[in-house]
């Protein structure tokens, strides 16, 4: 086993669950939007306890998949392609999600705001499951040949597996964000949120603790067996905290529900990338799809310093946004009277 | 259309427009870190204004740049796997750098810049925005890394038919990237300087025709205000001519900037990338001269259909070489060379499809190149010049009240976006047929190259690129209008529309929510409320 490669491969394991931990909760926050929230203060009370980190949070997506390109390019050719529609889906959802965060609030009128929120919600749905669809697809193969690309049409990706996975990133980022708002909000959404946690994630985890069993069936290892058991463990052990009105302690937990995971797959699929579903001959591995030892050395040198960078930075700003928000301190949306009225261009004298 | 022709299209399409919003996200990213730095240096009240003014679009815009960057990154790997599996060692780097080192420090620090108003003490704010901006100019600079190394791949050694890095320094520092940094960046200030110009001119043009403004027997502006509608007080007046000013002086500085780099970039490509050079004068046989205006078809491929008919001597010379006398080779002598080095036809390999065995078309199409090259640098020049006018206009203190002229400064923005489009274009279809372009100059390294035709993903169909490219133009093509509509309401609105407490805020009578443990808090005491 070569070691520079492993080691990528472990840095974009973490790059992945960085990514379902952090953008799990705004992701899942977003199809809140729709579900949980009763009005537009109380939306914007969600909107507000992402408001300055989802950006952040999604580049954890983005450095992933440059990560990907520059550590393993054959994968990230034959992951990428092969999923090309379901990841279409996931760009559109992403431009979408984006742009309504910031353009919501910037027309007064219930019908644009509307308009937006499901812009949100089901943005935040379509690229959390597209997501977890490619993840669970990169761990369980594709119908790919020699050259790595893939047989059998747009669809041949189509499998349950696509659906599982979905379902997974979905799950984990309601539950978790549910956790979120538990811990970032006041009042009578903080409560809400609480309760909600409590009752909806034994059903919500159910999806994505699949997954990470159904690898074990296929490539389990002793060590990531017991991550699995751990992962249930700690799960428990989120639930009993949030019972308790530990919410922090239970966001803590659920977290390291992720972790344990997300390690217990990528540790079991590992030395394999991506396999191929025609010939196992075809599978991508740590060893065969990754770029130079130069390269990987460069990258690892820049990440061993950017990576705690960029970690001490986003914590920083989550220290400095702390406290919680609360319908009371919503302020009314904004109203004047603008400088020029409509049709400056148009109307003349 | 086949499969790769529909890939170039979505390419050209979606990456052209991530460039209108980049520039002025770069442009207006730096302007408004000075002048909020002027803000914090003087408490002028007119410059905490102006920060929140111009912070609003540059966040308008923004969120754009980032939603289509996103697709962008993601493109090569669906669209074009077999280019990313090709040059992935040494191409990967730049752009994982660019997310891991800059999109990181740009989306965090400008979360805290737009949420911490209250938050974080004035000087630590100030800073987030800067650091942001230059959070974005490293991105520029990773992002023109990847992108030169194909226009002049440096740095590497062909084992096993692809190119692997072994002198990052080389790929880090390559001299087309060197030069095409300063050149975007200063492109990116001219969108920024003729955003202000323009807006500027409207306000102040809006303040005369509404009589708020008036003007003395000397000329000499006499600023007025309006009570009846917020925000239009004297200080707004300041507004609007410091805007007005700075941009006029930045779009000029940011042409000059343009100028003298892009003469290193000409240098270079004559280099480099001579046939681009010589399609950028649709330039059959060699000379020194260069064209203003040539007719005829200049997308011929037989240059008896070329003549040049205004012709400066020299000047091609000057651009390529230094001197006014080097004579730069043409069309009909670049071809036999190109062919000899790289072959008449492409190779019976199954990667080019129903390509395979065709004849490899060397020459770019020469009415893009050469209309691209005069586009950017005219419509850049045209803008500059509109600048130093503007000055001279509004020496007295303000516009005059011809609608014309208003509009034309309005109009004016979009000028410096065709430059930066056009420079775009130019430059990658004037590096065709090779989407890594081969490296003739005797100090680089020959035979890396790879030609447009090998590089889309040999599993995706047809039907799949058309979806997309579909589906993401007609998304883009809303998104555009929304936006538009978005930065006219609030251009329109004024200063008010992004700081709501210089107008007549509504009170807050319906105090009837509970307030949370420890008692209410005031309203403003946890986040910006940004959202
Ligand atoms: C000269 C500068 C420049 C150029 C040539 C490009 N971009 Fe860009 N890009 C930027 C300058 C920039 C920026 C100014 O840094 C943006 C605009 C808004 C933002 O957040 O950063 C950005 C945003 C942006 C984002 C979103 C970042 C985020 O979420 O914060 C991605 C993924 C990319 N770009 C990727 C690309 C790719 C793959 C390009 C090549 C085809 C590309 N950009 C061309
Ligand atoms: C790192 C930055 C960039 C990279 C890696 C890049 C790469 C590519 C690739 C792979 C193609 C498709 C192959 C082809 O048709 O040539 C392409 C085409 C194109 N790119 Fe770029 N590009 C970059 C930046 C830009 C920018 C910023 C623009 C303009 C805004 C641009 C404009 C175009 C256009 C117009 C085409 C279509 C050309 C054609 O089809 O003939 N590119 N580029
Ligand atoms: C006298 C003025 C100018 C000259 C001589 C000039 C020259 C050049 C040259 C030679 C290139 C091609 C580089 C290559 O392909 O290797 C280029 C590209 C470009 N130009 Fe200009 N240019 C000028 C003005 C402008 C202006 C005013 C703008 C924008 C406002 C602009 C924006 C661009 C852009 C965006 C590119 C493509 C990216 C790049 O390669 O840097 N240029 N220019």
């Amino acid at each position: 086993m070569e070691l520079l490669p492993t080691i990528w491969f472990i840095a974009i394991a973490v790059l992945w669950t960085g990514y379902l931990f952090l953008e799990g909760f705004d992701l899942g926050v977003g199809m809140l939007m729709k579900l949980f929230a009763r009005n537009n203060t109380e939306r914007r009370v969600l909107l507000n306890t992402i408001g300055p980190v989802w950006d952040g949070n999604e580049v954890w997506l983005l450095t992933a998949g440059g990560a990907t390109f520059a550590a393993f390019p054959l994968w990230y050719a034959s992951l990428f392609s092969a999923l090309y529609l379901p990841l279409l889906v996931v760009l559109l959802a992403l431009i979408f999600r984006a742009v309504a965060f910031e353009y919501r609030g910037k027309v007064d009128t219930d019908s644009w705001r509307n308009r937006w929120d499901w812009a949100i919600a089901l943005g935040s749905f379509f690229a959390a499951f597209g997501v977890g669809a490619a993840l669970a697809l990169t761990t369980t193969g594709l119908p790919l040949n020699a050259n790595g690309d893939r047989e059998g049409g747009p669809m041949a990706w189509f499998s349950g597996y696509a659906l599982l996975g979905g379902a997974a990133v979905v799950g984990f980022s309601l539950v978790h964000a549910l956790a979120f708002l538990a811990l970032k909000t006041d009042g009578d959404v903080r409560h809400r949120a609480r309760q909600w946690f409590v009752r909806l994630l034994p059903v919500l985890l159910l999806p994505i603790a699949a997954w990470a069993l159904a690898i074990q069936f296929m490539d389990g290892k002793p060590w990531t067996w017991a991550a699995v058991v751990l992962a249930v463990a700690a799960a428990i052990t989120a639930w009993l905290l949030a019972r308790k009105g530990a919410e922090g302690r239970a966001f803590l937990a659920l977290g390291g529900f992720l972790v344990l995971g997300t390690a217990s797959i990528f540790g079991a699929v590992f030395p394999v990338v991506l396999p191929s579903t025609l010939d196992s001959a075809f599978d991508l591995t740590v060893s065969n799809a990754s770029s130079s030892d130069y390269t990987l050395g460069l990258m690892s040198i820049v990440a061993a310093f950017g990576l705690p960078l960029v970690i001490a930075y986003q914590a920083w700003t989550y220290w400095v946004f702390r406290r919680r928000v609360s319908t009371a301190h919503i302020p009314e949306a904004h109203s004047f009277l603008p400088a020029v009225a409509a049709r400056a261009f148009t109307t003349k004298g | 259309m086949d499969a790769l022709e529909i890939a170039r299209w979505q390419f050209g399409i979606t990456t052209v427009y991530h460039f209108m919003m980049v520039p002025l996200t770069i442009g207006l990213g730096l302007v408004v870190a000075v002048i909020q730095t002027a803000w914090y240096r003087t408490g002028k009240p007119e410059y905490l204004r102006m920060t929140k003014f111009w912070g609003k679009l540059f966040l308008i815009n923004f969120i754009m740049g980032v939603a289509t960057g996103i697709v962008q990154e993601f493109q090569f790997g669906m669209a074009w796997s077999e280019y990313s599996r090709f040059v992935g060692d040494v191409f990967g780097a730049p752009l994982a750098l660019e997310a891991l080192l800059a999109f990181f420090v740009e989306s965090t620090f400008l979360g805290l810049w737009i949420f911490g108003w209250k938050q974080l003490k004035p000087a630590i704010h100030l800073a987030c925005l800067w650091v942001a901006v230059v959070g974005s100019a490293l991105s520029a600079y990773f992002i023109i890394v990847a992108n030169s190394w194909m226009q002049h791949p440096v740095g590497v050694e062909m084992i096993n038919g692809r190119p692997v890095m072994t002198d990052a320094w080389a790929v880090f520092t390559n001299n087309t990237a060197l030069v095409a940094v300063p050149h975007t960046l200063f492109g990116a200030l001219a969108v920024a300087g003729g955003f202000l110009l323009g807006i500027a001119w409207y306000h102040l043009w809006r303040r005369r025709h509404d009589g708020v403004d008036t003007v003395g027997a000397d000329g000499r502006i006499i600023p007025g205000e309006d009570a009846s509608i917020s925000g239009r007080d004297r200080a707004d007046y300041k507004v609007w001519i410091r805007s007005l000013r700075i941009g006029a002086v930045v779009a000029m500085i940011s042409f000059a900037g343009t100028a003298v780099t892009g003469d290193l970039q000409g240098k270079l490509m004559f280099q480099q990338q001579p046939m681009k050079m010589a399609a950028a004068e649709a330039a059959c046989h060699d000379g020194t001269g260069f064209s203003v205006l040539s007719v005829g078809n200049v997308g011929s491929k037989n240059c008896d259909d070329v003549v040049a008919v205004i012709e400066v001597p020299g000047i091609l010379s000057f651009l390529a070489k230094g001197d006014f006398t080097t004579e730069v080779k043409g069309v009909n002598s670049l071809l036999p060379e190109y062919k000899e080095k790289y072959g008449t036809t492409l190779p019976d390999n199954p990667i080019y499809g129903d390509r395979a065995g065709q004849e490899i078309q060397y020459v770019p199409v020469m009415e893009v190149t050469y209309w691209g090259f005069r586009m950017m640098i005219g419509f850049g020049g045209l803008a500059a010049l509109a600048a130093l006018v503007a000055l001279w206009i509004t020496r007295k203190g303000t516009v005059p009240e011809s609608r014309w002229l208003m509009r034309l400064a309005v109009f004016g923005i979009l000028a410096p976006f065709g430059a930066n489009a056009a420079g775009w274009i130019f430059t990658e279809m004037g590096r065709q047929p090779f989407v890594v372009a081969p490296n003739p100059d005797p100090s680089g390294i020959d035979q890396v190259f790879m030609f447009t035709a090998a590089a889309v993903s040999p599993g995706v169909s047809a039907g799949e690129l058309i979806a997309s490219l579909v589906a993401l133009t007609a998304v883009y093509a809303v998104l555009l209008v929304v936006e538009v509509k978005l930065l006219v309401k609030y251009i329109r609105g004024g200063v008010v529309s992004a700081m709501p407490e210089l107008g007549h805020a509504p009170v807050d009578e319906n105090e009837d929510e509970t307030p949370g443990p420890g008692g209410p808090k005031p309203a403003d005491d946890v986040l910006a409320f940004a959202y």
